[in-house]
């Protein structure tokens, strides 16, 4: 579907510059597009690079296993397929929580942490598995508690109450990700995928309860192959 | 009660820098070795999702500035206009999906133009809180990790994202109309 979309915003785009003699502007456009998105990635190395720093130690230090422990009942429901106590788990909960909390430049590296850990649990690195759809619908549809931004563009053009509409945004995003939720259990339960085998050197030869013995375990870190 | 969460968010972050590390060494873990080791993680994931969304950035951004989409919501108008939708608002149900810093821009617009307390202002800023960006997302999430086949991830995303645009324009209707 992606390929399709991209194809179609492309060619769409050309033809319609044709017709409306906006060529140039097209052509501009795309090399802005470019530019655009190397600095929005140069932006985030620097907040990859720390949150993912400071992620490490919470994981070594096995905070994220309790976290995962601690709302395990909940997160259990929405990744029934990923094992218990599997980091996956921590890294999710990390990002629910900063989403939740409007803490974006941390939920973006929490997120992308719990990716790669459901990507060693996928048997076929290049197809996203269904927990990875789960996790992108929570995050495409982000519930937050406080939208700072629009409260400060709102407090600048002199709302009389900027944080009217705190209410209003909880109430729609909490009914836009249980559309996501719901979605994605009906297309779970058609897909009707076999049960996922951990890949070898996976979690299950990852020894987790291990975290709360000190000191890092060595060598237990590869990332997946990019594809 | 807003006072409680602004002071909530001003102090999570320094309070998350400083717990995890001194956790961390409570547990033993060496703080500044782990930090070095996971941070650099951060910069290869970086670069690997630069070909993902420069990629996507190009198409979108021709896709704008083509005129095309302008075209595309000129269609849906009437159809969303029956529903009570208010017209102005209607660019931001295809913008915030595509482009974060696009759709923040036009809700900015709407909330000078009509003023931050006017119908359009209160559904444009409820529309632009409410839900991510999915096609940013998808893109950053995935691409960090060599997705190529999504399977129904973006159909699951683009329709909460319609469903939350619908679900903003109702419920502030019907709060503050």
């Amino acid at each position: 579907m992606v390929n399709w979309i991209w194809l179609g915003f492309i060619v769409v785009s050309v033809v319609v510059a044709a017709a409306t003699g906006r060529m140039d502007a097209v052509t501009q456009a795309a090399f802005d597009g470019a530019k655009n998105g190397v600095t929005i990635c140069f932006g985030l190395v620097s907040i990859l690079v720390f949150w993912m720093g400071l992620m490490r130690i919470a994981e070594d230090a096995g905070l994220l296993a309790r976290l995962a422990r601690l709302l395990s009942p909940f997160v259990r429901l929405l990744f029934p397929d990923v094992p218990k106590g599997h980091p996956a788990l921590g890294y999710i909960m990390s990002n629910m929580s900063a989403n939740i909390l409007g803490l974006g430049n941390a939920a973006t590296p929490m997120g992308i942490k719990a990716m790669q850990e459901l990507q060693k649990l996928n048997p076929d690195p290049a197809t996203a598995t269904p927990a990875m759809c789960t996790l992108l619908a929570l995050n495409t549809s982000s519930i937050t508690l406080v939208p700072t931004t629009l409260i400060a563009i709102r407090m600048n053009y002199g709302s009389a109450n900027p944080a009217e509409i705190v209410g209003t945004t909880l109430a729609a995003t909490a009914v836009a990700t249980a559309a996501a939720i719901l979605l994605d259990r009906w297309y779970r339960s058609r897909s009707k995928q076999p049960p996922m085998a951990p890949p070898a050197g996976g979690a299950a030869s990852r020894p987790r309860r291990a975290a709360r013995s000190p000191g890092r375990l060595g060598g237990r870190r590869e990332l997946p192959p990019e594809a | 009660m807003h006072s409680f969460i602004n002071l909530l968010s001003a102090w999570m972050i320094p309070a998350i820098i400083a717990f995890i590390p001194l956790y961390g060494a409570f547990r033993k873990v060496p703080v500044y070795e782990t930090f070095t080791e996971g941070a650099k993680e951060g910069f290869g994931t970086a670069i690997g999702i630069i070909p993902h969304l420069v990629g996507m950035m190009v198409a979108i951004s021709m896709f704008r500035a083509s005129g095309a989409l302008d075209y595309v919501t000129g269609a849906m108008e009437p159809m969303l206009r029956q529903l009570g939708v208010p017209g102005e608002v209607l660019p931001l149900s295809l913008l915030r999906p595509l482009t974060g810093a696009g759709s923040l821009a036009y809700t900015s617009d709407l909330i000078a133009t009509y003023g931050p307390d006017s119908m359009i202002g209160r559904i444009a800023s409820t529309i632009q809180g409410s839900t991510d960006t999915t096609l940013y997302v998808l893109t950053v999430y995935f691409g960090a990790i060599g997705i190529r086949r999504t399977r129904y991830a973006l159909k699951v995303g683009l329709f909460s994202d319609l469903v939350g645009f619908l679900a903003a324009v109702f419920i502030c209707l019907y709060v503050f109309g």
